[in-house]
């Protein structure tokens, strides 16, 4: 064969993608104002805090103890609400389950809908509603933990098998009977495990959540951070982190066990 | 059969000993809500949010001579995408030193795995605090916070994506006499970088959420302006901005869920 | 030529690998190694290029020790000898040239091949040798999108392009079906033929071995059992390679 018939495929199209690429960041970097000399610059201001975050404060943790129960309450009570949110939302969107297009449509954009909402802007929002607090907090977890696990079941529940709901179908079970029957004791073992690793993520974002004033010990990271008493906030990290940890640790084996 | 009947009735009895417990901790949860605490105007600032939502403040899109949405989000974009690049150009050297099957002695990836997970541990919001401190308030704040988190995410990924590769192109390349580079180039890059890039894009798409609320703290974005908003109750505002937000997830979610589709 | 002097491998928890090897094999020979899986065939074709570890002993390429050498020394005498595995061992997702061309690095700095600068020649080497094997049409075809027998033969086509004198093959065929199986058996034949590189080349099937090598090595339990013309390998001799306690049913398999 001659080489000269040789197409060689024309590369055109990634390198225009490419330099796109390079004229996006570029423009980034203007915009955002990045400067490197400023950040050598704070080099040493972040060393200095650095620094002073070790040791942390331990004799600031038992003053922080009850935010952080107050935190992992928070966490406790919105997934719970979320998860008995997510049961009927993620039943109708899952399209085996309902059959009707504009249901399940509806249903999911509605879930999209709640779970492009950045967590702290929710947070925000309730505690202008419900004023500063825990309550606002469990509000903000409720909808993220609800979109969270309605997304995820809804997903498993279009995988599950069918043979089953045909079978009770066949001897004549109403749509209800249906679900609490043949859908629902399939779905369980992994539903828990969705919600365990909700409440997994939960506990980070309580524990945030606090700067906006929506209750847990994330008020207190102003506070310190504010103070410059970076000791005290690193102990509030390394609780947070401790605490998280443990959490994971205990659900990661609870969820082995279920599947 | 003494035996398995023992053995179910300490089923039966762990059974209840976990629901007791579970009941507990509810019970515990429940006491420390204040419920007596919530405003009594509760109702009447839902009733106000919702119709902030219902006429949001169009004026607000385009202002041509100072701050508006469009250029809060466009602020928020490019904070996002900055961040990214940056944790995923750092990132792939380092997952390069994490990756087990790489390095010759089990110390060496062992430490980089361990260096990641602290880096991840720490939430995106107290490094931009802590980013403030030192950079000052704005963007850049920002966009070193999303780096480093996002460096640390991904770090771990690509590690994990190298781990998962076909080491066969990378021994007959050595056996034609590659150096390490070499190897590294024609044999291992190949293989991963349409998973680095995936990984990547959905990295931006995450923090594209996370800097719109940067702001909230000063870290620069669309979050700065949402939170005056919010303080001044300037309820059509927040809702404008709520809009041209959950706009902007949107399409960055679809666009980068397509690309990520024709890249697998 | 390549030399095996004494040549031993034992693993850490005792495994022979290697027995006592010594072996010499001209320049433009084509030698078929036969034997069970275990015996020590890819254990001896990969100690040539060092993929392999030996404990004892010293491997000779033209004169010059492989076992000794290092780094660069040790690259160059690779450069010098192509491999071919049972899984071809392209990479998947870049091109048939690209591959191709990644026989060359050997001779190149890591650098200018990290940048893409293959030079002319490079090139037309590359296609000289995918022209060689009869799949220059598919140069910009990703590897992936290819058959095995396909696969194959730009898999020798890179060893080709490294301008290899010796080319080791372990168990190239073994995926393959019946007529792909000759095609690249063929091929190899011809390489050896036309441009005198010598083949070493692991087989399972000794069938094969025999309508191809001119030379054929049994072995067994790590050490050579039998090493003489192809004509010369009777029943009596496949017992001993493959072990007499097999059934007459079981050797024909392995004959057929």
């Amino acid at each position: 064969m001659n080489r000269d018939r040789l197409q060689k495929p024309s590369n055109i199209k990634a390198y225009l993608t490419f330099i796109l690429f390079i004229l996006l960041v570029w423009g980034s970097a203007v915009r955002v104002d990045a400067d490197l000399g400023k950040l050598i610059l704070g080099f040493p201001e972040m060393g200095r805090i650095l620094r002073e975050m070790w040791p942390p404060d331990w004799g600031y943790f038992p003053k922080i103890a009850d935010a952080m129960l107050e935190t992992i309450r928070m966490a406790i009570l919105g997934t719970t609400f979320g998860a008995i949110l997510a049961v009927p939302i993620s039943l109708l969107s899952a399209r085996n389950i309902t059959r009707s297009p504009i249901l399940y449509l509806s249903a999911r954009l509605m879930m999209n809908l709640i779970r492009t909402i950045p967590n702290l802007l929710l947070a925000a929002l309730f505690v202008a509603i419900f004023g500063i607090g825990p309550i606002a907090g469990i509000g903000a977890l409720t909808l993220f933990s609800f979109g969270l696990i309605a997304k995820l079941t809804y997903e498993s529940l279009e995988t599950i098998e069918k043979e089953p709901l045909e079978a009770m179908t066949a001897v004549g079970a109403t749509k209800s009977q249906l679900i609490v029957f043949g859908v629902i004791p399939q779905i369980l073992p992994q539903f828990i495990s969705y919600v365990l690793f909700t409440f997994e993520v939960n506990i980070r974002a309580a524990a945030v959540l606090g700067l906006v004033g929506a209750g847990g010990i994330g008020l207190y990271y102003d506070r310190t951070l504010g103070l410059m008493q970076y000791e005290r906030a690193s102990s509030i990290i390394l609780f947070t982190l401790a605490i998280v940890l443990l959490i994971d640790y205990f659900s990661v084996k609870i969820r082995e066990k279920l599947i | 059969m003494k035996h398995k009947v023992n053995k179910q009735r300490k089923k039966h009895w762990r059974g209840w000993f976990v629901a007791f417990l579970v009941i507990l901790v509810y019970i515990w949860a429940f006491q420390g809500l204040p419920f007596a605490e919530i405003k009594s105007t509760a109702g009447e600032v839902t009733a106000s949010i919702f119709s902030g939502l219902l006429h949001p403040d169009w004026n607000y899109v385009y202002d041509p001579e100072g701050e508006d949405l469009l250029r809060g989000l466009l602020d928020t974009l490019c904070i996002a995408l900055l961040g990214t690049v940056i944790a995923a150009i750092l990132g792939i050297p380092f997952a390069f030193w994490a990756a087990n099957n790489l390095s010759r002695r089990r110390w060496v990836s062992g430490s980089g795995k361990v260096f990641f997970s602290i880096v991840r541990t720490l939430p995106e919001l107290i490094l931009a605090l802590i980013f403030v401190v030192a950079v000052g308030p704005g963007s850049y704040a920002g966009v070193l916070a999303l780096a480093f988190h996002s460096f640390g995410m991904l770090g771990k990924l690509y590690a994990e994506a190298i781990e998962s590769i076909d080491f066969g192109p990378a021994e007959a390349l050595a056996a034609a006499g590659a150096t390490r580079l070499q190897i590294l180039w024609f044999a291992i890059l190949p293989q991963v970088f349409s998973a680095f890039l995936s990984q990547t894009i959905y990295r931006f798409e995450l923090n594209v959420r996370a800097a719109s609320i940067l702001g909230m703290i000063g870290a620069g974005g669309i979050g700065t302006p949402l939170l005056f908003a919010l303080s001044t109750r300037h309820w059509e505002r927040v809702g404008i901005i709520l809009l041209g937000i959950i706009l902007m997830v949107t399409m960055i979610d679809l666009l980068s869920g397509h690309i990520r589709k024709k890249l697998a | 030529m390549i030399q095996f002097k004494n040549v031993s491998k034992i693993y850490p928890n005792g495994t022979i690998g290697l027995k006592n090897i010594n072996l010499t094999i001209e320049s433009g020979e084509f030698v078929v190694i036969v034997g069970l899986s275990g015996a020590g065939k890819t254990t001896l074709l990969r100690s040539i290029n060092r993929l392999h570890e030996i404990t004892k002993g010293e491997i000779l390429i033209d004169g010059q020790s492989i076992t000794a050498a290092e780094g660069r020394e040790l690259r160059n005498i690779r450069r010098d000898i192509g491999m071919i595995f049972q899984n071809y061992n392209l990479v998947k997702r870049s091109s048939v040239l690209r591959n191709v061309l990644a026989g060359r690095v050997g001779h190149h700095s890591s650098w200018r091949t990290i940048l893409g600068l293959f030079s002319q020649s490079d090139l037309d080497l590359a296609f000289r040798a995918l022209e060689r094997v009869n799949i220059l049409e598919k140069s910009y075809v990703r590897a992936d999108q290819l058959s095995g027998g396909q696969q194959q033969r730009v898999a020798i086509a890179r060893a080709l392009a490294q301008e290899a004198k010796i080319i080791l093959a372990d168990e190239p065929v073994a995926s393959l079906d019946p007529i792909t199986t000759r095609q690249v058996m063929n091929d190899l034949k011809r390489i050896n033929q036309e441009l005198g590189i010598t083949m070493l080349v692991n087989l399972h099937m000794i069938d094969l071995a025999k309508s191809y090598a001119t030379r054929i090595i049994g072995m067994r339990a790590g050490e050579i059992v039998f090493d003489g013309p192809s004509q010369a390998v009777n029943d009596q001799i496949l017992a001993e390679i493959y072990g007499e306690t097999m059934s007459d049913e079981e050797v024909g398999a392995y004959a057929r």
